[in-house]
């Protein structure tokens, strides 16, 4: 079982805040196929946001073909991420982290190299749909 | 879920010569729970008064789940309603409470009333007058709530509650709405309470609605450009300007549209909630030529 | 709502329904009493024919209570008022209360019905009751005393205290809607009610029916001649009139047509009256004096102004209805405020 969280001032909506973090989970691995999300009651009960915030992410979720509801019982995840993407993991988080250390080396400081990574991610995507 | 839980038209409410509110036509949507935010002395605790039957309208019309608010004992019993500072007998017990509850409520939920008050840890025998803010803000929306309504209807119900307190006012609206798939309409002055739980957001300023819509499609419609300096007439026609600043190089617009924004000379950035209703509010007092009003209490 | 009611006037209820009944025992065992001794006296004073000039010994029983009794008749509808009828909606007003109450599945006119409807009728009869026991407990003293037309004592006699306490919470009641204050209500009602209760015993219940006029040889009761110094004024003051259970405005001499005696006539008729004042009136025989008055009677005779004693209940019902009239229109007012007020 998974717990949530929202950021009030992250500026992304709370139910794609629900669906990213389930995503997330998928792609660690902390969620299997067969794993149960919490109820919506749990949710809101916890996170004191609006069911329906709950239901559409829910909705959004198996739409996506991550998840599939049994009525009068819960949702359970029914498909992982993880796949081969997550082999890849190691490698790439490995040489990431020997661009940072370059990064440093070269006088950037956190906020740069953060503010360079999302440039470089917004502008490469921007490509791909251009 | 399509139909009007409140619908009001050309509604005003006068108090000697002042009027309170005025003009006021809106339609808030069933099935969800609806922010009502304003700057103090917009109209809201007026016009929830006048949603649950405590004030008669002095001009136009207003009906609530198809119904004239407060006119019969089924209506009332229809619609929940938790005032503004959370009135409670000072001399009577919790108990006694959730007594008059059932006296007076034909639908009344005893077990859930019950179950509330334990989960919260309320002493049954205690006086309502000793209890904290928070504590009776909750006896408030457990007698509200107990009462089985179709539509919940909230006055700036977290407006003097500590932070922990107001989270678990809200936690304890939400698992009302989660288990009776109750309409809600919540009124207040602070944004950031609304973000969490509402899906839909009304914002009234001087008796008039100058926003209204379901929150994920105004976040997902209204962007911050920023760049080179320009006028408002250079940006397309689908592209309605709700805000803008200009430096001597640069110009911010808040906009909306429902298409993307294409043009790669602007920055792009989303809104939070807030800063949305700033702009709108900012919008209509420049149209009113009024000093600007505090949104954060 | 009837049990809401009942519960937020729990303490209220107890209260008034302990006194009542502290009261009750109170009374019970020593008005027996006085009806035993009150009964005693009437069984001889006719054997021995000394029934108007013996003095009665209830008079002297009891005599603490006695003055309380009075007391307790005149204030307790006003303490109604102020302390059950102001807060009854004025709180709920103050507090913001109604806004939960005016919120259940309870319509507002039924609400202001239960409160009106059950409270006030409440009231009223507590009231009621308390009236009938004190009548009952006076009554050997009013046969005694032969005075319940008096203003003071027609005033905690029969049903008027009812009137005054239906008067009392209907005032308290609208002045808590108007103000919205209970202690500036309960300020409002005590000035009120002090107010209409003097103005009606003084100004208003002598004007309800005209006096009846009598006439009576004042040879009858002991008449004096009275002499006013400073100034040497001087006159026949009229002598003391008992009527039983009557209300004696005035008594004064007059002639036929209606005139009373001037000083210089009654110092023609009475040379006597020269030398009484010159030396004093111990320099007159009394059998001189005497003379005169006989004299005097033949032209001159007592006229009271009174109300009969049969007059007694028609006037209790005229004010008892003035009241309840009032309270009802004070009733009318409140719901009419509060409707206007609140839509």
């Amino acid at each position: 079982m998974i717990e949530f969280h929202l950021d009030s001032r992250s500026g992304v909506a709370p139910y794609q805040q629900v669906v990213q973090q389930v995503r997330h989970a998928l792609r660690l691995g902390l969620l299997e196929v067969g794993d149960q999300l919490p109820t919506v009651k749990e949710v809101v009960a916890t996170l004191a946001i609006n069911p329906n915030t709950v239901l559409k992410a829910y909705r959004e979720l198996e739409h996506l073909g991550l998840v599939a509801a049994r009525p009068g019982i819960g949702v359970f995840v029914a498909k992982t991420l993880t796949d081969e993407s997550l082999v890849a993991h190691a490698a790439l988080r490995q040489g990431l982290g020997r661009w940072l250390a370059e990064a440093r080396r070269a006088g950037l400081d956190e906020e740069s190299i953060e503010a360079l990574f999302r440039d470089v991610v917004r502008a490469s995507s921007r490509e791909g749909v251009a | 879920m399509t139909s009007a839980v409140l619908e009001a038209s050309g509604l005003g409410k006068r108090y000697g010569r002042k009027w309170a509110l005025s003009e006021c036509t809106l339609s808030i949507p069933a099935g969800k729970v609806v922010g009502l935010v304003g700057p103090n002395g917009a109209g809201k605790t007026t016009l929830l008064n006048l949603a649950v039957g405590l004030l008669r309208p002095s001009a136009g019309s207003i009906s609530v789940l198809g119904g004239r608010p407060g006119s019969t004992a089924r209506q009332l019993a229809r619609v929940g309603f938790v005032a503004q500072d959370v009135p409670t007998y000072a001399g009577m017990s919790v108990r006694d409470h959730l007594r008059l509850g059932g006296w007076m409520n034909p639908g009344w939920d005893a077990e859930l009333a019950r179950d509330r008050v334990e989960r919260l840890r309320l002493d049954p025998r205690q006086r309502a007058g000793q209890l904290s803010v928070g504590q009776r803000a909750q006896l408030a929306l457990i007698l509200a709530v107990a009462k089985r309504p179709q539509l919940l209807v909230l006055d700036e119900p977290v407006a003097s509650l500590d932070p922990l307190a107001r989270r678990e006012f809200l936690q304890g609206l939400m698992e009302a709405v989660a288990e009776q798939r109750t309409s809600v309409i919540l009124s207040s002055h602070l944004v950031a309470d609304l973000e969490r739980v509402c899906e839909y957001l009304i914002l009234l300023v001087n008796s008039r609605v100058q926003l209204s819509g379901d929150i994920d499609h105004l976040l997902a419609t209204h962007h911050r450009l920023t760049g080179p300096r320009r006028g408002r007439q250079t940006l397309p026609g689908d592209q309605q300007v709700i805000g803008e600043s200009h430096t001597e190089r640069q110009s911010t617009f808040v906009v909306r549209t429902e298409g993307p924004v294409l043009d790669p000379a602007w920055s792009v950035e989303q809104l939070d909630l807030e800063d949305l209703v700033l702009a709108y509010m900012r919008r209509a007092v420049e149209e009113r030529r009024r000093p600007a009003l505090e949104l954060r209490s | 709502m009837i049990r809401l009611t009942l519960r937020q006037l729990r303490t209220e209820a107890a209260l008034v329904c302990a006194l009542l009944a502290l009261l009750a025992i109170v009374l019970v065992i020593t008005g027996i009493h006085l009806e035993q001794v009150g009964h005693a006296f009437e069984t001889t004073c006719h054997a021995t024919a000394t029934c108007g000039t013996a003095a009665d010994p209830v008079l002297a029983l009891d005599q603490g209570l006695q003055t309380m009794v009075p007391g307790l008749a005149l204030v307790a509808p006003l303490l109604l008022g102020l302390f059950v009828a102001a807060p009854l909606i004025g709180r709920e007003l103050e507090t913001g209360t109604f806004r939960l109450a005016w919120t259940q599945s309870v319509t507002r006119g039924r609400w202001l019905a239960v409160k009106l409807g059950l409270v006030g009728l409440g009231s009223v009869a507590a009231s009621a009751l308390l009236t009938w026991l004190l009548d009952w407990w006076q009554g050997p003293l009013d046969t005694a005393n032969r005075n319940r037309f008096d203003p003071l004592v027609f005033s905690f006699h029969g049903v008027v205290p009812v009137g005054y306490a239906a008067f009392a919470f209907a005032l308290g009641l609208a002045a808590g809607v108007l103000l919205r204050r209970t202690v500036a209500a309960i300020a409002l009602t005590l000035l009120g009610f002090v107010v209409a209760r003097i103005a009606v015993t003084s100004w208003l219940r002598p004007r309800l029916a005209a006096p009846l006029h009598g006439s009576l040889s004042f040879l009858a009761a002991h008449p004096t001649l009275e002499v006013q110094a400073p100034g040497n004024a001087f006159g026949l003051a009229p002598p003391a009139v008992n009527i039983p259970d009557a209300w004696i405005y005035s008594t004064a001499v007059v002639d036929r047509a209606g005139y009373t005696p001037t000083p210089a006539y009654l110092l023609h008729a009475c040379p006597a009256l020269r030398t009484i004042l010159d030396q004093g009136p111990a320099s007159v025989p009394p059998t001189a004096v005497h003379a005169c008055i006989q004299r005097l009677s033949t032209t001159f005779h007592t006229l009271v102004t009174y109300q009969p004693a049969a007059r007694f209940w028609p006037f209790q019902w005229a004010e008892t209805g003035i009241f309840v009239a009032a309270a009802l229109v004070l009733c009318a007012a409140a719901c009419w405020w509060l409707r206007r007020r609140y839509g």
